[in-house]
């Protein structure tokens, strides 16, 4: 029996050889899961498993491969999926009240994707509300913990999928991202955290939060984890009209560890003099191993950076505020009865969001209303593209890839960020990569206190294949130290 | 209530209306999905995980629809934006399943066009300025009466593709707003673009109305009618809501900014039950669909695969075949009529007669039957095809119409009619002569008075011969041989 941590690589050709029946590995996964306490009196990282529809689709495949059908690049892997994403056997409540047992009749073309690869998907992970947070506190299933330190969170909004990862029940899992919510987790939980490009992975059936800033994301214990999933969802759908049609390159690198003729750019607004020194140290130590494989290393700036998270929490909650107003009670989800319409709309929303969503619902509806949207929307949008700019122009001046830090912080414990202003600082580095739609990656950079720190990779649009370059090569080089 | 001073208060004022069209395009599908958008269909059975909202799905843009609104654009006279963006409405309602309506607000498909709907008195055109024609998706239908003490939601509707027309307030009268509510129709119906049909809502007509005094160029406070049901009622409610708005400022009061129904059995408005959070609808692009973009060149090729619209059908119409303007308008008011009509008279070569059976026998029949013109069952070529067998003297004009009802009721061909029927007419001098020989022979002396003079007696002798004949013999060929015979 192999390890469900042996890797995506090493699982799916041993699988496709016959070697390793995807049945045994499956239930190694549950094993793990069962053996970390993935559970609610646990981590409470898993809000479903689907056991017998998991070990159903094992066997099914191999049966597939002995009849001669080609193992995909997923073969057997056993995947968990993030619960804002459509599966058809388990529920998807977003983490929310007001979809508690709710099942699409519908799948997401990400799991579909998942599933034509050979992946099994076996648990749909807990998360914040509506993906709403940064540390998984936010569930209306109770918090998730992180494994590598029970009492601290694995970040959020992924955060049940990053921790399910980082236990080594997977070794690869779908998140998604708005502003950070894959990178952070993955920093927190000290694995390798991917945000496509905006318009790289379908979002049909990815339960809307602010649209514009939505997209699927990866995780994977390893950057070839990763790098093999990202490789198998991405692609242009037709039933995602933002979704590009842009060819999808092959993120698996050679083992090459050269980096030479690259530019990294170190743009000084994420090294700021607040910045925690120790995780400043550990960045700036990969940034050193980066110029010796190689790569020149270049000191950049991208000024309009610290406008991020007030743009972000202003676009970010109009979208909501629209894309949420679907949960009202009428055709699925939880219902407050009540003698009257207008009632049957509060009880149904007051009882079935949580404080944080409300909270943004009413924040998105204020700044859309009439004689503010100028003010705070339209205005927003026009930061924003100062921001996105910022970014084309470093881009532009020959610099491949920027190196930051994810997080300011490493993992902090649970219920200590209760000013929600707290809360949103955690997204300072992740939101602009959001908020110009460009790609980007979270690795483990080394250890603070044996907390794991995240080192950030960004690229221009559709350039994931140079992200995963640098991010293999710095992987390999810091092995030693960062595990 | 009308009391004698009404009159001379109404001369006063004058009303100020803006008209606001929805047209439900007739597309195979809905607006954002691969549903049927089908009117008719057992409730919700046209819905899928799209127009159903359920989460996680989005909307992919219907090009079908695009392609007919852009035709409806330029049909108008609107100019086509090479970049227009849908927008959110959001409000809250149980037939709007995602809590908004796609639609598009600041940046719509097409502005700045236009009507002409007759003339003015300086005989300058009266042209009604169209501001804006854009997409959206319709809401679906709340089914109040059906169960008791609830409110069933049917969402087929949900998700089909209008177009909203926008007119200025240019329109000054019920009248005019008649006029250019049907010639709007009618440029609709000639583009093909919608069933029109206002009884099942594939066509809604609502109005913005307020007064102000002759003269003035302010505009006063605006009310919206909705639930007009037809054009004529469009007229008698914006009649009734001027009389109400005249009656509330001549009494020393404002007019209240409200939207009204049209109640057309009591011939007056009442207000309407207002919707939660109607007032402010918080527009923001859409972020799930990015801006539709057209070229130049796919609008200039919309635009050549445009027809001839009703105005240059009417001019050519004059042109062409020398008709009057009565006949004109009654040819030209249905393109699938017009186009019947060219086809007998061109096939004819005399469109005169073309237009009268067209306007006579052709469209009393639809009438009578209630059938389109493009299921009758006489086609065009037929119908040529019997006005010359008229023309050339195979049957008689009596013949013919009775061949042309048994066409309606069998679509068979006139000549296997007129054969079938022993309808064609005999112009072979020979038997004629026969039937001439023995009516002279019947009656000798009025043949004598006639010989001496009394040529009034010779419609008489025809008259006798047609008789004889059965109704069949040529009446020239008869006049001819009974001439032939004074004149030995």
């Amino acid at each position: 029996m192999t390890s469900p941590a042996a890797g995506v690589a090493t699982l799916a050709e041993q699988h496709g050889a016959g070697n390793v029946r995807p049945a045994a590995t499956v239930s190694a996964a549950f094993a793990r899961a069962a053996e970390v306490r993935a559970g609610p009196d646990g981590l409470n990282a898993i809000l479903a498993l689907d056991r017998d529809g998991a070990l159903g689709s094992a066997e099914e495949l191999a049966h597939r491969h002995q009849q001669g059908q080609r193992p995909g690049p997923l073969a057997g892997v056993p995947i968990v999926v993030k619960d804002n994403i459509a599966t058809l056997t388990m529920p998807t409540s977003c983490g929310s009240r007001i979809l508690e047992g709710y099942v699409s009749p519908y799948e997401a073309t990400v799991v579909t994707r998942l599933r034509e690869a050979g992946a099994i998907v076996i648990a749909k992970t807990n998360m914040d509300e509506f993906a709403m947070g940064s540390s998984t506190e936010n569930s209306a299933y109770g918090p998730a913990r992180n494994p590598l330190d029970p009492t601290r969170v694995p970040g959020g909004s992924s955060g049940g999928s990053a921790a399910c990862v980082a236990a080594g029940i997977v070794p690869a899992a779908l998140g998604s991202e708005t502003g950070g919510s894959v990178r952070q987790p993955a920093a927190f939980c000290g694995i390798v955290g991917v945000k496509p490009t905006y318009g790289r992975v379908s979002r049909y059936g990815l339960v809307a939060f602010a649209s514009s800033l939505d997209q699927v994301g990866v995780f994977g214990r390893t950057v070839d984890d990763a790098a093999i999933v990202v490789g198998a969802i991405a692609g242009r759908d037709r039933y995602d009209s933002t979704s590009a049609d842009v060819q999808v390159d092959t993120y698996q690198s050679p083992a090459t560890e050269d980096l030479t003729g690259l530019v990294i750019g170190r743009p000084r607004e994420y090294f700021p003099e607040s910045l925690d020194s120790r995780i400043r140290d550990r960045c700036d130590a990969a940034i050193a191993t980066l110029r010796e494989l190689g790569a020149t290393v270049r000191d950049v700036s991208l000024p309009h950076t610290e406008l991020a998270i007030p743009v972000y929490y202003i676009i970010a909650p109009a979208e909501a505020s629209s894309n949420l107003a679907r949960f009202d009670g009428v055709r699925y989800g939880v219902r407050g009865a009540a003698p009257s319409l207008r009632e049957m709309y509060e009880r149904t929303r007051s009882g079935g969001f949580g404080p944080e969503v409300t909270r943004r619902i009413l924040l998105g509806t204020y700044v859309l209303s009439a004689g503010y949207y100028d003010a705070y929307y339209k205005k927003a949008q026009e930061v924003r593209a100062l921001i996105a700019d910022d970014f084309r122009r470093v881009f532009g001046s020959g610099v491949h890839v920027l190196f930051t830090p994810t997080a300011p912080t490493t993992a902090f414990p649970l219920g200590t960020r209760s000013d929600p202003y707290d809360m949103y600082l955690s997204d300072i580095f992740t939101a602009t990569a959001n908020l110009a739609g460009i790609p980007a990656l979270s690795l483990p950079v080394g250890r603070v206190d044996g907390l794991p720190v995240g080192g950030q990779l960004m690229a221009r649009h559709f350039n994931e294949a140079v992200i995963f370059r640098v991010a293999y090569a710095l992987e390999r080089a810091l092995g030693g130290r960062s595990a | 209530m009308t009391t004698p001073s009404d009159g001379a208060a109404r001369e006063k004022y004058e009303m100020v209306v803006g008209l606001e069209v929805h047209v439900q395009l007739r597309t195979r599908t809905k607006l954002f999905c691969n549903c049927s958008a089908e009117f008719g269909a057992p409730p919700n059975r046209n819905t899928c995980p799209v127009c159903l909202a359920l989460p996680g799905s989005l909307p992919v843009l219907n090009e079908s629809a695009v392609e007919l609104a852009t035709r409806a654009a330029l049909a108008l006279g609107a100019e086509v934006q090479e970049e227009s963006v849908f927008a959110r409405k959001n409000y809250f309602y149980p037939d709007l399943p995602k809590g908004y309506q796609i639609s598009q607000f600041d940046q719509p498909l097409a502005t700045d066009g236009g009507l002409v709907i007759g003339e003015r008195p300086d005989g300058s055109p009266l042209r009604i300025g169209i501001t804006r024609v854009h997409m959206e998706e319709d809401a679906g239908k709340s089914i109040h009466d059906r169960f008791p003490s609830a409110t069933a939601i049917d969402l087929n509707r949900a998700g089909t593709p209008l177009i909203e027309i926008v007119s200025e307030p240019d329109i000054r009268s019920s009248a005019e707003a008649g006029s250019y509510c049907r010639l709007l129709r009618q440029v609709l119906e000639y583009v093909d673009v919608s069933d029109l049909n206002m009884e099942e809502g594939s066509l809604r007509v609502d109005a913005n109305i307020s007064i102000r005094e002759r003269g003035s160029t302010r505009l006063g406070t605006k009310t919206e009618v909705k639930n007009l049901n037809s054009f004529s009622g469009v007229e008698r409610a914006l009649d009734a809501e001027f009389a109400r708005q005249v009656a509330i400022v001549e009494s020393g009061h404002a007019v209240e900014q409200q939207t009204l129904l049209w109640d057309a059995d009591r011939g007056a408005v009442r207000p309407a039950r207002t919707k939660e959070g109607s007032d402010d609808y918080r527009y923001f692009p859409d972020p799930d669909l990015p801006p539709l973009r057209l070229t130049k060149d796919w609008i200039a090729r919309i635009r050549d695969k445009l027809p001839e619209l009703p105005d240059a059908k009417r001019r050519r119409f004059a042109a062409e075949y020398k008709l009057g303007t009565y006949d004109i308008d009654v040819l030209t008011a249905s393109p699938r009529v017009a186009e019947y009509f060219e086809v007998v008279a061109h096939a004819r070569g005399d469109a005169k007669t073309a237009a009268n059976w067209i306007m006579g026998e052709v469209l009393a029949t639809l009438k009578n039957t209630g059938v389109s013109i493009e299921r009758f069952s006489v086609r065009p070529a037929d119908l040529a095809t019997l006005l010359d067998m008229v023309r050339s003297g195979v049957v008689s004009n009596t013949a013919a119409k009775r061949i042309f009802a048994l066409m309606v009721e069998s679509g068979d061909r006139p000549e296997q009619i007129a054969e079938r029927e022993g309808l064609t007419q005999v112009g072979d001098d020979t038997q004629i002569d026969v039937w001439v020989d023995e009516v002279l022979s019947s009656q000798p002396a009025e043949w004598q008075r006639y010989l001496g003079g009394e040529k009034k007696l010779l419609g008489v002798f025809v008259g006798a011969v047609m008789k004889k004949s059965g109704g069949r013999a040529d009446p020239r060929k008869v006049n001819q041989l009974l001439a032939a015979r004074a004149g030995k």
